[in-house]
Formats: C-alpha cells, structure tokens, sequence
C-alpha cells in the first residue's frame, strides 16, 4: 500500500483541464494550501470547484480565480473576494450558489453510496427551481423537501492536522468542516497533513477519516494560515 | 475663527442594535442550544440573562462557542460562521458541517436568531440575495430557515429611504417560506401568525401610529400594548 507521495505537486500530477474537484475549507480555515499553490503553478484550467466559499483576491481559490483556471464554482458563500465578484458579472464565471448544509450533505452522501438526499432547505427559493420536491411525514410534520443529487467529483483535495501513511486522518478544531466529507467523495482524494507520522501511531478510536477514503497523502509545509477576521478582547490587568 | 457645524440631532427615541439584541435575549432558557446569525444576533450572546446557561452552535462545525480568545491567542483553526477568531469552552465539541447542519435540520437546536432584509406577513423570510447587486449567497442561512423551530429575526424595521422591510409579500427572493416567528425591530417585539404581524411591544417612545405608519403587511393591534422592558 504505498499511499504516500513526495510533495502536493506529485499529489495534483494528474489532475487535468475540465476536471470536477472539491476543495476543502471554511473560508480560508482548513484549506488545503499546499495543494492549490501546486494547482495554480501547473496552470491547469476550465475546473469546476466544489467550496464552500471561494478564497480571497489574493489566497486560497481567489489565487486560482485570478488565474482564470475555474470555469464554474459551487459554494454557498462567495463573498469577501472582488475578483469572483468581477468575474461573476461580467459572465466569465459560473456559479452555482447552493445551501450549505446541502453542499455537506451531498458531499456526505457520495461517500455513503448514496445518490440522493432529501432536505427542506431552499423549498420555495429560487434553489428549488427545476428540483423535484416530495412530501414526507416525518419528525412529527409534514413538510415538503427537495431531492438533492450526491456530488461526483474527479478529485477530492483536503487538509488534515495529523494523517498516517495508511491515509488515516484527524482533523484540529473547526479546520475540520468539509474536509471529511470531501475525502469521503472523490473518486481521488488527496490528503496534505501538518503532521504524516507512521501507521500505528494513531489512536484508531480518534481517526475522523478512515484511510479507505484516501488515495494520496503527503506532508504539507509553510502553512500560511490566514486569519480572515482577527477578533480579540484585551487581557484585564 | 472656524465656521460652526450645526449639528441636527435625532432626538427620537428608537431601539440600536445593542437593545434590539438585548430584549431578544430574553427569549433564551436554561438549557438551550441556539444559533446565532451575523450581525445583531450574535451581539445576543452579550445579554445572555443571569441564571441562564446556553449553549452556542457555530454551523461551521462547533458545540459551545467561547468569546473572543486574548489578544496573541488568536488561532487561524478556531472560527465561527463570521470567519472570526473565538475560543472553546469545557464542554464543548467540534463535527464536520454535515453534522454541524444535521443537527439542524433534525430540530436539536431550539432557538434560531437571524437577520433579515425583509419579512412577509405570513413568514417568509429574504435575506441572501439582491438581484443585480449582491451575489455573496446564501451560506447556511436557507438550511437554518427550512429547519429550525423557533426563529427570532432582528431587523430594522425600515430601509435607509424609510420604506418598511415588513411587508405584504417579499420584494427580493425568498430565503424561506412561512418560517419567522417573532421578529424584534427597533420600534417593537411581532409575533408571527395566520393574521399577520402582531404588535406584542412597543419601544420605549414608540407609538402604535409609528408602527401602523411604518408597517406595509398586514398588522395587528389589539388591546393595550405594553412597552418592551429590559
């Protein structure tokens, strides 16, 4: 079993030009930073991102926007990042605006064998649009719900805290957010990790993603770890 | 000497957005689990009354939400919703975001506060989009709404050319339908129900011609209405 590889540019070799990829991250916590800088210096074009949200102007996906190597994004939040704005309304980009709970659970359900899911979100909205709808009795109420497609995706790329060279993976604090969904939905998943240590080294009963999920995995470096919104209060004297 | 600037002061008497918060927060109780959106809502958490402990869900994947962590404590991999810096708390627990929006959707959380750029009288609720102008989404706004059992909006109940943001129908697209229960505006606590808005409490210095004049959907006034206490 040889999941490991040198570095994120041998782990984004094959990656090609039209390709469906998921990216993990909230905001720009978890992102896998090793593996975009790789994407962005290989130039490769036209991908369709699944993120759930899109960078800023100068890190995370925006690097790969500013490049114009996104064709199509699927997020929920698009916000805080002038270039996908521009991009966006002059129609050089597509975008997919798509809830974010619905975003993790149709990520979930690819990794569970799953073709669709039912949620209430968006019934109504302009989401439902061309969705077809059921009505459940369940919970107590009857309600209405929308049927929501498992996503599949060519490549899945996320970052975890500690992985080992088996692919097994532990996310750190809210870092951990889409990121064991996607690595449970690509029919690639390329794991970067602060820490790669050797098999049996990990506590098995505190892996978040089992190794079956993961195809490649390397240690990452000079994480950058941007904070988007530093708040703070002041230490009393 | 300099010319004098007149200043023209609004001496009106209306809620900010600190007591907006305030008076919501008297709708917690022991033992909820609550969600808290941007903006006013999570000024929320400031007011939070005594002898009663919540705790606050971040959908980003977060059970227990701490304050703000001291100034150099900052770190990058402990946010909330609002992509800001916050700490843990004993107790607290951390899951992916489909779990994070399981519990939600499932009903766990018991009380849900949100902003709103307009409300319908019959709920519905807009908050995501202006066609043309804002294209930032939706986030994890349309799951919270579709789900949640309890939801408390905090709103300006007019816009900056003071047209009223609670209306017959909603003008921009919808978040959601039928799904606000109470909404807190500057002039006043509205319940929700099958006749409209009714006016619960009014702001201090707040008249019901204010809110009758300021108010588009339909509104209910009956009997004597009580002035919002804090």
């Amino acid at each position: 079993m040889k999941k490991v590889v040198a570095s994120a540019n041998a782990a984004v070799h094959d990656i090609h030009d039209g390709a469906i990829l998921m990216l993990g991250g909230f905001g720009l916590c978890g992102i896998p930073e090793n593996c975009i800088a790789a994407l962005v210096q290989k130039g490769v074009k036209n991908l369709t991102c699944i993120s759930n949200n899109a960078g800023v102007d100068d890190f995370g996906i925006g690097l790969m926007l500013k490049q114009r190597q996104v064709k199509k994004m699927i997020s929920s939040y698009v916000g805080e990042n002038a270039e996908f704005e521009r991009q966006l309304l002059s129609g050089e980009l597509e975008v997919e605006l798509i809830p974010q709970g619905t975003l993790a659970t149709r990520c979930m359900a690819a990794g569970y064998g799953m073709p669709v899911v039912y949620t209430p979100a968006g019934v109504g909205t302009e989401v439902a649009e061309g969705k077809e709808t059921r009505t459940f009795f369940f919970n107590g109420e009857e309600k209405e719900y929308l049927m929501e497609y498992a996503f599949e995706a060519d490549f899945a790329i996320v970052k975890a805290w500690k992985g080992d060279t088996m692919g097994n993976l532990i996310f750190k604090d809210t870092a951990r957010n889409f990121n064991p969904l996607m690595a449970m939905a690509g029919k690639i998943t390329i794991a970067e990790v602060e820490e790669l240590v050797p098999a049996g080294s990990l506590d098995p009963n505190f892996i978040h993603t089992p190794g079956i999920y993961v195809h490649r995995i390397f240690k990452g470096s000079n994480y950058e770890k941007r904070i988007e919104q530093r708040t703070a209060r002041k230490r009393m004297e | 000497m300099g010319n004098l600037n007149f200043q023209i002061y609004n001496f009106q008497i209306m809620l900010d957005k600190n007591q907006i918060a305030k008076r919501i927060a008297q709708e917690l109780k022991d033992g909820f689990y609550v969600n808290l959106g941007i903006g006013i809502p999570t000024l929320v958490a400031n007011y939070i009354p005594e002898g009663v402990s919540v705790v606050l869900q971040s959908e980003n994947g977060l059970l227990g939400m701490g304050p703000f962590p001291f100034e150099g404590e900052e770190d990058a991999d402990m946010i909330n919703a609002g992509k800001q810096t916050i700490t843990k708390l004993p107790g607290s627990s951390i899951f992916d975001s489909a779990m994070s929006f399981g519990m939600i959707r499932a009903g766990k959380v018991d009380l849900t506060v949100l902003g709103a750029m307009e409300v319908a009288d019959n709920g519905d609720i807009a908050n995501w989009k202006i066609p043309g102008k804002m294209v930032k989404g939706m986030g994890g706004a349309m799951d919270l709404v579709a789900s949640a059992k309890n939801i408390i909006v905090a709103m300006q109940h007019v816009n900056k050319a003071g047209e009223s943001k609670l209306l017959k129908q909603c003008s921009l697209p919808i978040t959601g339908r039928r799904c606000v229960k109470k909404i807190v505006s500057e002039l006043g606590v509205f319940d929700i129900t099958d006749r409209g808005f009714e006016l619960r409490e009014l702001a201090p210095g707040v008249t019901v011609d204010e809110v009758v004049a300021k108010t588009a959907g339909r509104l209910v006034v009956e009997g004597d209405i009580p002035v919002m206490q804090f």
